[in-house]
């Protein structure tokens, strides 16, 4: 009996605990976004979305160019890296599954999706900054699309795994050729999960400011010129943030909030765009 | 003409047989594994040839010869000869694209592609043909008619094939498969997944198919196979046991180990 | 009648060897390109920081000096600060993620464990300048006005851990970011482990309460032992994520290349706040090699704690494998 009460003690103590981590996580991170959301509501006005990034100590002034820059950045990183990654996850999926390379691959690309950002900037430096002699909005969309290969090319060869052989036999049993089943039916048949996986590569990029360090950098005027450093929201958040300068700080929060509202709001589409297919 | 063949010809002396398909001493392995040893067999156009025998007496195995589908598997491998219209297919220079359109399977489970109804029936059209929009459509109401489906899918053929229940989703299979216009029809248990109703609507759908199409059915379900078919064969374990006409098979089988299966002494 | 009868060989369709054996090399290529981008990550670190290598050898990972204007560069600080702020982070972070895993897949009333487990995964995909930004400006203050004082009036009197509770309380620091990636990684972790503990087998766990077991006693003996090799590998990845963070780590460490004592209040500096901070100043030469040479370094050691967490997970997988 007393060995009994002695379990149960011990039992009640570590579920406590247990509602203690819960309540100790939820609470750090209510508290971020509670944050996030006041501050970046105050920030919120239309001139966020009309006026340029100020210098400091003016009262007006947006985030017009940063913004235009970041769709800019995460659009062409996206539509570069995208097909990419489909097109390797495709290989691990449907050819590579006992080969070396499939293999090795598949590994290797486990490494780089958590991989620090930071040294994909570098190595993006390395091989195209300094030897183009100038930070250019294209070396950021490089570094960004190196990011977004690895989340689509290891959503899209699980989304493959998920479709059953059968129904790869049935269009082989029509004499459809390899390319025409992955592509018209296999590749069809995951593409929702494809899809989230894209979305999700978006979300991440979104929001990456170490890869922009040594790449796209910043710039305070409006320029889509690839060619030349090109501003976006993370880069302008940080130093933003970093200043002295109050109505700069403001702005920040507001360039933060945008980025958390739209990660978020990706994240969410992505599983609700995923969780409809699969109780199909 | 060997002899099961002249014996079998003599007891239905008013149709002509014709050989579709002969197998000519056919060997499978899975790895090391021999899981077909040494069929012999010959598959009558325009007639239903079912494979009966117990699970993994090979008989899904020896459907999956005749289109080659076992070439998805690098482990698995045949010998022998299987010869389709007088060519053996089992040729490294046949192209099996070109072998498939013409040997079509259904198999266990309905595997609609995710498609809309007619895109499905028309997939496995364009690989081979090219056709305008009106034949196209045509193509598609006279596979789906054969299947008997035209009526229940006339109104809805943009509609996703997964949307129609099991059993039409089976037919819808049927369909696509016949829509190619192939000369063999494989069926690999095709109603094992499917409820009575359907099974017996597909059971229909074969008997009227057999007219222009040679048809094999694998079945694990003995009462189908006299139904349906005009040949039966009995495998175990990877032999051919007995062959031939299906009221002989099931009322007077040769065989002692036929006999023991078809009463349920066994399996 | 209404087949063809064509032989197989002359069937007129388009001989489709060529555009499968594209497709085939196309795809194939472009996984190729996947292990490419990791060997040529570190062939071209090697050579960006080829100067700084020759110059200064090994005695780079040694030396405390960090003065861009002799010229001097050694990495000793910078690591010192990125191992430190990563172990704070897993001593926090471990507790609370299997805390939180265990409420999830154990304690939480069934309607709510979806919610709380997508909130939890919706948390670990926010961008880390937000933890960064909040880090600074809100928890900060907070930090250096009651809390650093209070750690420094209590567990700054024990002997031996007191040192490490000293001084002032500026509120930035090696102690800040370590709590800041901690609350990064909390739902990082959590997420895995989480997803770790439901790879247990149902019948295991029910066969253990059937004799009597507490949620606890199960979770304890039969859901850790059966999970422990994914439980470490989820830590590791946790832990490669800490290693390489830059944004979080940046606002709040403090920004300073040197050590002054063993003090966590005091400011510091990791890998990627170097880099993040100094970047963009530097001379090209020696000192832009010898950051690239930090980078290299950092990515060498995420690598291990990658590789190693990534072994982990897969044997778990396998193992999963083979048991149903």
């Amino acid at each position: 009996m007393e060995l009994l009460r002695q379990r149960q003690i011990i039992n009640k103590a570590a579920l406590a605990l247990s509602m203690a981590a819960m309540a100790f996580g939820l609470f750090w991170l209510i508290w971020i976004l509670f944050t996030t959301l006041e501050l970046g509501v105050a920030g919120l006005s239309l001139d966020l979305f009309t006026k340029m990034t100020p210098p400091p100590n003016s009262s007006e002034g947006g985030l017009a160019n940063a913004i235009a820059g970041s769709l800019l950045l995460v659009g062409l990183a996206t539509a570069l890296g995208a097909p990419i990654g489909i097109l390797a996850g495709i290989y691990l999926a449907e050819y590579g599954q006992r080969t070396w390379l499939g293999r090795t691959t598949r590994f290797v690309n486990s490494l780089l999706l958590s991989a620090p950002s930071i040294v994909i900037g570098l190595f993006v430096y390395a091989i195209y900054v300094a030897q183009m002699g100038n930070f250019s909005g294209f070396s950021g969309v490089i570094a960004l699309a190196l990011i977004v290969i690895p989340v689509v090319l290891s959503t899209t060869e699980n989304m493959l795994n998920l479709v059953p052989d059968s129904l790869r036999e049935a269009a082989f049993a029509l004499g459809a050729p390899k390319r025409i089943v992955i592509m018209k039916v296999a590749l069809k048949a995951s593409m929702a999960g494809v899809i989230t996986g894209i979305l999700l590569a978006v979300a991440r990029i979104a929001g990456e400011t170490a890869p922009l360090l040594f790449t796209a950098l910043s710039n305070q005027f409006w320029s889509l010129d690839l060619n030349k450093p090109i501003a976006n929201l993370p880069m302008t958040i940080f130093k933003f943030a970093m200043s002295p300068f109050k109505d700069w700080q403001e702005l920040a929060w507001a360039g933060v909030f945008l980025i958390t509202l739209g990660v978020l709001g990706l994240n969410i589409i992505a599983r609700i765009l995923f969780r409809a297919k699969h109780k199909l | 003409m060997n002899a099961t063949n002249q014996s079998l010809a003599m007891n239905e002396p008013t149709t002509t047989l014709e050989a579709q398909m002969v197998f000519k001493n056919l060997d499978f392995y899975y790895g090391k594994f021999h899981a077909l040893k040494s069929i012999n067999l010959e598959i009558f156009k325009r007639h239903v040839t079912a494979f009966i025998g117990p699970s993994g007496c090979g008989k899904s195995t020896l459907l999956r010869t005749m289109n080659r589908m076992y070439d998805l598997y690098p482990d698995q491998h045949a010998s022998g000869e299987l010869l389709l219209d007088g060519q053996n297919i089992l040729d490294r220079k046949v192209d099996t694209n070109a072998l498939r359109a013409k040997v079509g399977m259904v198999f266990q489970k309905p595997t609609p592609f995710p498609m809309s109804i007619y895109e499905n029936i028309a997939f496995g059209v364009r690989l081979n043909e090219r056709l305008s929009m009106y034949e196209m459509e045509q193509r598609v109401e006279w596979a789906l008619k054969k299947a008997a489906l035209w009526n229940e899918t006339k109104d809805k053929l943009k509609q996703s094939g997964m949307s129609l229940s099991g059993g039409q989703q089976q037919r819808l299979c049927i369909a696509r498969g016949i829509a190619v216009k192939p000369e063999v029809l494989l069926l690999d248990e095709p109603t094992s997944a499917l409820d009575p109703i359907s099974t017996m609507s597909i059971e229909e759908l074969i008997s009227e198919l057999k007219t222009e199409f040679t048809i094999a059915i694998v079945t694990h379900n003995m009462q189908q196979a006299a139904r349906i078919s005009d040949y039966t064969a009995y495998m175990y374990l990877g032999e051919m046991i007995e062959f031939g006409l299906t009221d002989q098979v099931f009322i007077k089988p040769k065989k002692k180990e036929t006999e023991d299966y078809i009463t349920g002494r066994f399996g | 009648m209404s087949l063809t009868h064509n032989s197989i060989a002359d069937v007129p369709a388009v001989s489709h060897k060529f555009g499968d054996w594209l497709f085939f090399n196309v795809t194939r290529a472009f996984a190729a390109l996947t292990l490419v981008m990791l060997v040529g990550i570190i062939i071209s670190l090697v050579i960006s920081s080829w100067p700084a290598l020759q110059k200064f050898g090994f005695g780079f990972l040694w030396s405390r000096d960090w003065n861009p204007p002799i010229e001097q560069f050694g990495a000793l600080t910078p690591i010192y600060g990125t191992v430190v702020t990563s172990l704070i982070a897993l001593v926090i972070a471990v507790p609370v993620s299997f805390g939180i895993a265990l409420f999830l897949t154990e304690l939480s009333p069934v309607w709510l464990r979806r919610p709380l487990g997508t909130a939890i995964e919706l948390l670990a995909a926010v961008p880390s300048i937000v933890y960064g930004m909040w880090g600074l400006m809100v928890f900060v203050p907070i930090f250096s006005k009651y809390v650093q004082p209070l750690l420094a009036g209590t567990l700054g009197r024990l002997p031996l851990i007191g040192e490490l509770f000293s001084g002032a309380p500026l509120g930035i620091g090696i102690l800040s970011a370590g709590i800041i990636l901690a609350i990064m990684i909390i739902p990082f972790i959590a997420s895995v482990m989480r997803d770790v503990f439901e790879v247990t087998p149902a019948m295991l766990k029910e066969s253990a309460y059937a004799v009597g077991s507490t949620t606890w006693e199960v979770v304890w003996n039969i859901v850790l032992p059966y999970t422990k090799v994914g439980v470490i590998g989820g830590i590791m990845l946790g832990l490669g994520r800490a290693l390489g963070e830059t944004m979080a780590v940046t606002f709040v460490i403090g920004n300073s290349s040197s050590i002054t004592g063993i003090s966590l209040f005091a400011p510091g500096n990791s890998i990627a706040s170097t880099l993040a901070n100094e970047f963009g100043e530097a001379t090209p030469g020696i000192y832009t090699a010898s950051l690239i040479e930090l980078g290299l370094i950092l990515f060498f050691i995420t690598l291990v704690v990658l590789v190693f967490s990534r072994l982990l997970l897969l044997r778990l997988s396998k193992q999963e494998g083979t048991k149903t």
